[in-house]
């Protein structure tokens, strides 16, 4: 039989022959029509046409013919619901036939029509099907119930479709408990607070006699499950781990890893002087390298989980440093994921046949191979202090290959150590000098240069080197620009009297010439340094710098935390949170639509026609899929600054990108290239100031320091940092300092808004010792960050930088974090971050959740915090009456929300007036039998009206407070704000 | 879960598409074939993201499968799953080719229906599928309601890899233990890494539903049982090869297929099962002490002046010189630059093959503890490439006729409790076949 025919009809008016050939009364010559259309459907043609056409040939006792009909159905019907309809009665016969099989089928395919009215049929046949006789019929039923909770939530809960479903999980058929697990387990995921799972002692028994009987998918969707329960205590952990250890043995590799993300999960509980926990430990390695024995895909996925294991329990990994030896044809994804984990697993036991390996792997083909190979041995050497001395000559022996990108590679992490061992390598100077000529990668150039300014006073010829690089100045990128510029002043520094002119061109070069607002910056600062203090200079140029960290790249605690949870899925392989790369509380934006449509008000008034609810707001900005190559993964933590950007402030976005575009990105676990150890400059950071016009070329440096001291926001660099922020920078109206003063004079006088005290955000055990607190305040309609931070570590901490996830209201830094001077141990600084709400937006649960990444030269660390509501209430909030009165009526019942507000012993004059301070404005006050009823409105950012009726009783100190709004869901927060107010 | 699967040609032509998910429309079968197939730079990876989307994917000669989604997916599980569907076709219909595909869409359509439900992987296991879903069109239709009900216990049951009511005339059974030994030695002779991964695949023609139980000599089993009393049943139905060699074995680990009962191996370590019928492969497991390693090969490269280059390769067997290697092959790449090669070999034949930058010395056959020897001189053009040769490692392939771990069958009992055969009227076979995997010495 020979099908590929179908595929070949390409003729004109080939439907109308399909249609002729559908409707012809010989059997044989139908099925061969509905194959040409599958065939023709599977090439991406349109045979939509022929809907009525192939649905007559349902009606069939042929199973091989209704099973095309079936497939044709499932991709056309959405488009053709009316006449999908006339499917439904052959579906109900169906789901009633004595063969299991037709009965399974139809109740299969049933589940997969997504057409409400068909929907509604479906119901009746699920319900009887899931108490099917025969099991494949229930296992069938039991997937059925979660297709039909994506199409319509409400629907199977109304029809009492969940219980059913969990009554399943104690059927007698192994493979009916799976599909029900692994369905259940999807609708939970869609409810994240409702206990639906309902996983107890007893319900796990089930699970794990389960799991000795069922297919290996289904050991697959139990062990997953399972992840998900957290045992009372460590008896428990422990008995569950026994009983899912064997499962290690599986041959499938999915079993197994699912497995794993249980043992590893379950024995954070168990005591680690415990027998069982040693003997746990060892037999996890041996499964984890029987991994590495499976197609090469599988590979790639057990090292990517194998990287996250090693980092969370070095223990596991540690003997077996040889299994992750690159083989010669090894796929390239293989290779590299392998190299790192052998970097990881590095100590000072195995150092010398890791170095071996590594030196055999820089003379192999491929260029990224060979460049990570090639750092590695530099990781090496910071990593093991014994071996720094070996990977040294390692690596000039590389370098004398002379292969220009190995030479390059090598001299970038040469860079690394000699900061990480100062005065010991330096004999090697000589020879890198050699291959100055060679280098043409930026970061080989920037390290270069680094390396002859710091050790200027070795190198005789140092400043012919820095000069001839100088020529071509205005080619070289930004990285290289601000290296030389630095080094050319070490060395004048160092050499005054020879480089005098040396340094006069750069400096001019970096400041007049150049369009770099950072080169400028970096520039003038050091001009202005020289020429007035030059001791002072010395002082911060060639300050002493602090020592790197040997474990630049590992994932942050808390991320790998959840990482490890994630065992086995796509979130283990791309080293992100689901968050990152799912697309956000699908399941709950479902429900939440189907119940608004069910209200049946759907008429808008136009004056409120802007306030769209933020339902509505989020798919405008998430971008569509339909823009395929734009929307990579990484688009969550780099900076995207939608919308225009404040005037004033272009110049620090640009800073932003540079600085977190690198760092935080890299950081992240961008799969292709190890991330930089971030040393950039050793200058305090300087750049990233705000600019307001391009300096007058002509410039003397004395006037330039005078300039720049008066300058509110430029005299922050070496100084003590602003307390706040000018409200005039980075404010998103655009109008200028006018406009700010009118709304300043306007607004928020009365009382003045309340602001939260500061709060901790960040402990410092969180984050090695950097710790943040801090609170949002709103200050003439510029929202700001307020933050204190504190390093109660060790050492120097510098670069700060900050980030925030997606959030409900689209907050974002307006600019970056303005923390100029390195903070020392036990030294603390307030910032002010002005935010912006033109970023992107995610619905967060709760709605003012804000998740921020900061950045230090450290690591990257995570918080999340809550913004009170009120920060968003903007200074035009105040209602018409009457457009108050028409909305109030116009808002849905349904959407009003009440609630009381107790212990509140303000007037209602007095309230009144406290809250207009946080830009609640009373728009009307009635009293009615002694009780006042104060109607008020605000409006956020994005537009979203919210109306509220506070009735205050004389002598009562229960308040008691309505909310509407066409978005309820922000009640709540409002809410909260009410009382934070009232009550402060 | 899964959300669609594609089959492409290697033109990035679709063959089969299939979507299970909402969130997956059409325009994800163009991504892939964009970002992918028709990337400008090879994709580096096996998990492509694009626009949100997960693919995933494998390659069968040109032929690629594509699985996508949207969700944080059981990424394993989605690659277990295409190389099963890979298995499951290759079942039904042979190679996995573009024309086969195309004859067999129908099929692989119904294929898809069943062993994926909404994204989730259902019973793969050929054996249950071939009872009701054939190249033949569907059966079922006339089938007796005992017929369908059984096929329905099967698909879903708890041992769903076998069927009830199978007879065998004579009950047979065939073991191969299948080992391929992997090694990587310095050019000083030094074993920088070695293991063997091994297979046990068994063929059974066996009536009815039997329990078996399998034995090896697996040092943690030996071990426990010279600690009691020597038990009587491991000599008398010994069918191991011969008596020379280890006592045991230490596995480093093992994985079983699914009708192994794993929570028995984990508690009493026996292997015990109900096999399916006909072929598969019952455990896989690995080795890395006490390796013997059939071959050494001895390199010797000399390079004189940059236009010429020596080579001498000795190789010598290591193994009882009553036994017979066989297929060796020595493979010794030669530099890009390569102008011609003069060979002098003691045996077999050996060849400069310029397509392959490489001398191929073949022998058909040789036996233990013996030794044999290539010289070649190699002419190369003067080149100012600065970069040096990378000299690959010389490769090396050969079959023995033992299991270089030291595995040896111990027993293999079959019962079955029901129909009226023993352990004793079965007929078993055993074969032990060593190849080599990855047998790389560098030079």
């Amino acid at each position: 039989m020979t099908d590929s025919k179908y595929f070949t009809t390409t003729k004109k008016g080939e439907i109308f022959e399909l249609k002729a050939e559908l409707n012809s009364d010989k059997k044989e010559k139908k099925k061969e029509a509905v194959k040409k259309v599958i065939a023709s459907m599977t090439v991406g043609k349109d045979v939509s046409a022929l809907f009525p056409d192939v649905v007559n040939c349902m009606q069939t006792d042929n199973l091989e013919l209704k099973k095309l009909v079936y497939l044709y159905l499932m991709n056309y019907a959405k488009s053709q619901p009316d006449m999908a309809i006339m499917a439904v009665n052959t579906f109900v016969k169906d789901c009633e036939d004595p063969n299991p099989l037709i009965r399974a089928l139809a109740v299969r395919t049933m589940g997969c029509i997504r057409v409400d009215k068909i929907t509604e049929y479906l119901c009746e046949p699920l319900r009887k099907c899931l108490k099917d006789e025969d099991p494949y019929v229930r296992k069938t039923a039991a997937v059925c119930v979660a297709k039909l909770h994506d199409i319509n939530a409400q629907l199977v809960e109304d029809q009492g479709f969940l219980d059913t479903l969990k009554d399943l999980i104690s059927d007698s058929n192994p493979m009916v408990v799976a599909n029900a697990v692994a369905a259940l387990s999807e609708i939970a995921e869609s409810h994240p607070n409702s206990n639906l799972l309902d996983l107890n002692p007893q319900t796990i028994n089930k699970l794990l006699t389960a799991l000795n009987e069922c297919t290996e998918w289904g050991q697959i969707f139990i062990l997953d499950c399972l992840a998900n329960y957290t045992p009372r205590d460590d008896r428990e952990s422990q008995s569950i781990c026994e009983r899912v250890t064997p499962r290690l043995s599986h041959a499938n590799s999915a079993v197994v890893l699912s497995a794993v993300k249980v043992l590893m999960k379950f024995m954070e509980m168990l005591p680690k002087d415990l027998d069982y926990y040693g003997t746990l430990l060892k037999k996890l390695a041996p499964p984890l390298v029987t991994l590495l024995s499976a197609e090469p895909e599988l590979q790639y996925v057990a090292l990517r989980n194998i990287n996250l294991i090693v980092q969370r329990r070095p223990e596991i990994l540690k003997h077996e440093m040889k299994v992750f030896f690159v083989k010669y044809n090894d796929p390239i994804y293989v290779k590299l994921e392998k190299l790192d984990i052998m970097i990881r697993l590095a100590s000072q036991a195995n150092i010398a046949q890791v170095l071996a390996e590594l030196k055999e792997y820089a003379t192999e083909v491929d260029v990224d191979f060979v460049r990570k190979a090639v750092r590695a041995i530099g990781r090496c050497a910071i990593k093991v202090e014994q071996s720094a001395e070996r990977c040294v000559s390692t690596l000039l022996d590389l370098i004398q290959t002379k292969v220009n990108y190995v030479v390059q590679e090598a001299i970038v992490v040469i860079k690394d150590i000699f900061r990480k061992y100062p005065n010991k390598y330096e004999s090697v100077i000589a020879t890198l000098c050699e291959n100055l000529d060679s280098l043409d990668e930026p970061e080989a150039r920037a390290a270069m240069i680094w390396i002859v300014g710091e050790y200027a006073e070795r190198i005789d010829n140092a400043d012919e080197l820095l000069e001839s690089f100088l020529e071509g100045f205005h080619d070289e990128s930004t990285q290289v620009q601000l290296q030389l510029l630095t080094a050319i002043v070490k060395l004048f520094l160092k050499k005054p009297t020879e480089t005098q002119e040396l340094v006069q061109q750069v400096l001019s070069l970096a400041t007049q010439d150049s369009d770099n607002p950072d080169l400028r910056d970096r520039g003038y600062i050091y001009w202005r340094l020289l020429s007035t203090d030059p001791v002072a200079a010395k002082e911060v140029v060639l300050a002493e710098k602090p020592l790197i960290s040997e474990e630049t790249d590992l994932i942050e605690p808390t991320l790998l935390e959840e990482l490890i949870c994630h065992i086995g899925t796509l979130a283990s392989v791309y080293h992100k949170p689901p968050s990152a790369f799912v697309e956000g509380s699908r399941g709950v934006q479902h429900k939440r639509l189907a119940g608004s449509s069910g209200s049946g008000e759907s008429v808008e008034s136009p004056d409120t026609g802007s306030a769209a609810g933020v339902s509505e707001a989020p798919p405008a900005v998430i971008p569509s899929q339909g823009d395929l190559l734009g929307d990579l993964l990484n688009l969550d933590l780099t900076p995207t600054t939608t919308g225009p950007p404040p005037p004033a402030s272009t110049g620090m976005q640009m800073g932003a990108m540079d600085l977190l575009g690198g760092g935080l990105d890299s950081l992240m676990g961008d799969e292709s290239e190890p991330p930089p150890i971030p040393l950039r400059t050793d200058t305090p950071q300087s750049p990233q100031l705000p600019h307001q016009s391009p300096s007058p070329p002509d410039y003397s440096p004395t006037e330039l320091g005078g300039d720049l001291g008066g300058s509110p926001a430029m005299g922050a660099p070496f100084g003590a940092p602003p307390a706040t922020m000018p409200a005039s920078f980075n404010a998103p109206v655009s109008g200028g300092l006018d406009d700010l003063f009118d709304l300043a004079g306007g607004v928020g006088m009365p009382m003045g808004a309340y602001n939260p005290p500061k709060t901790l955000w960040l402990p410092a055990m969180k984050a090695k010792g950097l710790e943040i607190s801090g609170t949002f305040v709103r200050r003439a309609g510029v929202i700001q960050m307020e933050m204190t931070l504190n390093n109660k570590a060790m050492s120097v901490m510098s670069d700060f930088a900050i980030q925030f996830n997606r959030n409900s209201f689209g907050l974002a830094p307006a600019g970056p974090l303005q923390i100029l001077t390195p903070l020392s141990p036990n030294q603390s600084i307030e910032a002010a971050l002005p935010l912006s709400t033109v970023g992107p937006v995610m619905k967060m649960e709760p709605l003012n959740n804000l998740q921020v990444a900061v950045k230090n030269n450290i690591d990257v660390f995570y918080f999340s915090c809550q913004y009170p509501i009120s920060m968003l209430f903007v200074e035009d909030g105040k209602m018409e009456r009457q457009v108050f009165l028409a909305t109030w009526k116009d808002i849905p019942n349904d959407n009003e929300s009440q609630f009381q507000i107790k212990d509140c012993h303000l007037n209602s004059d007095a309230a009144s007036n406290k809250l207009q301070g946080s830009n609640i404005f009373t728009i009307a006050k009635r009293t009615v039998e002694g009780q006042d009823m104060l109607y008020q409105s605000m409006k956020l950012t994005n537009g979203i009206w919210v109306l509220a009726e506070l009735r205050v009783q004389m002598g009562n100190p229960n308040y008691t407070i309505s909310l509407k709004c066409r978005a309820p869901e922000v009640s709540q927060c409002v809410f909260q704000n009410y009382e934070m107010v009232l009550k402060n | 879960m899964i959300g669609g699967l594609f089959i492409y040609n290697h033109k990035g032509e679709v063959l089969i598409s299939r979507v299970y998910r909402d969130d997956i429309g059409r325009n994800a079968v163009d991504a892939f074939r964009v970002n992918v197939i028709h990337a400008r730079q090879q994709v580096r990876s096996p998990v492509t993201n694009i626009a949100r989307t997960s693919f995933f994917h494998v390659k069968r000669s040109n032929i690629w499968l594509a699985a996508v989604t949207k969700q944080n997916v059981n990424a394993a599980m989605v690659f277990e799953f295409l190389y099963k569907m890979c298995d499951v076709m290759t079942a039904y219909f042979g190679k996995i080719s573009e024309e086969n595909i195309k004859n067999n869409f129908v099929l692989i359509y119904e294929l898809l229906d069943e062993i994926l439900d909404f994204g989730y992987p259902q019973n793969s296991e050929t054996g249950a599928l071939k009872t009701f879903i054939t190249q033949q069109g569907i059966k079922g239709q006339h089938q007796t309601k005992e017929e369908q009900s059984q096929i329905t216990s099967q698909v879903t049951g708890q041992i769903g890899w076998r069927r009830e009511g199978i007879k065998y005339r004579r009950n047979e059974l065939f073991l191969d233990v299948l080992e391929s030994v992997n090694l990587l030695m310095s050019p000083q002779g030094q074993v920088l890494s070695a293991h063997v991964s091994g297979r046990v695949v068994m063929k059974s023609y066996l009536s009815g539903m039997p329990e078996c139980k399998f034995g090896m000599n697996d040092k943690i089993v030996i071990d426990k049982q010279g600690k009691g009393a020597v038990s009587d049943d491991a000599g008398k139905s010994d069918l191991g090869g011969g008596s020379s060699g280890k006592q045991s074995i230490a596995i480093d680990d093992c994985t079983f297929h699914q009708c192994v009962r794993l929570s028995k191996f984990d508690s009493e370590r026996s292997i015990s099962f109900i096999p399916p019928d006909g072929e598969y492969e019952l455990m896989r497991y690995r080795t890395t002490k006490d390796i013997i390693l059939p071959f050494r090969v001895i390199p010797l490269v000399r390079e004189v002046g940059r236009t010429k280059l020596e080579v001498k390769v000795v190789i010598k067997s290591n193994f009882k010189p009553s036994l017979l290697a066989q297929k060796i092959e020595v493979r010794i790449p030669t530099p890009l630059n390569t102008s011609g090669v003069q060979v002098i070999c003691m045996k077999g034949k050996a060849k400069y093959k310029a397509s392959e930058n490489a001398i191929v010395w073949k022998i058909k056959r040789m036996a233990g503890m013996k030794e044999s020897q290539i010289s070649a001189e190699i002419e190369l053009l003067p080149t100012n490439d600065k970069k040096k040769w990378a000299r690959p490692p010389i490769s090396m392939n050969f079959e023995v006729p033992f299991a270089p771990s030291g595995l040896k069958v111990r027993y293999l009992k079959v019962f079955e409790s029901k129909l009226n055969y023993s352990d004793h009227d079965v007929i078993k076979w055993v074969r032990y076949i060593g190849r080599s995997g990855i047998y790389e010495t560098r030079c």
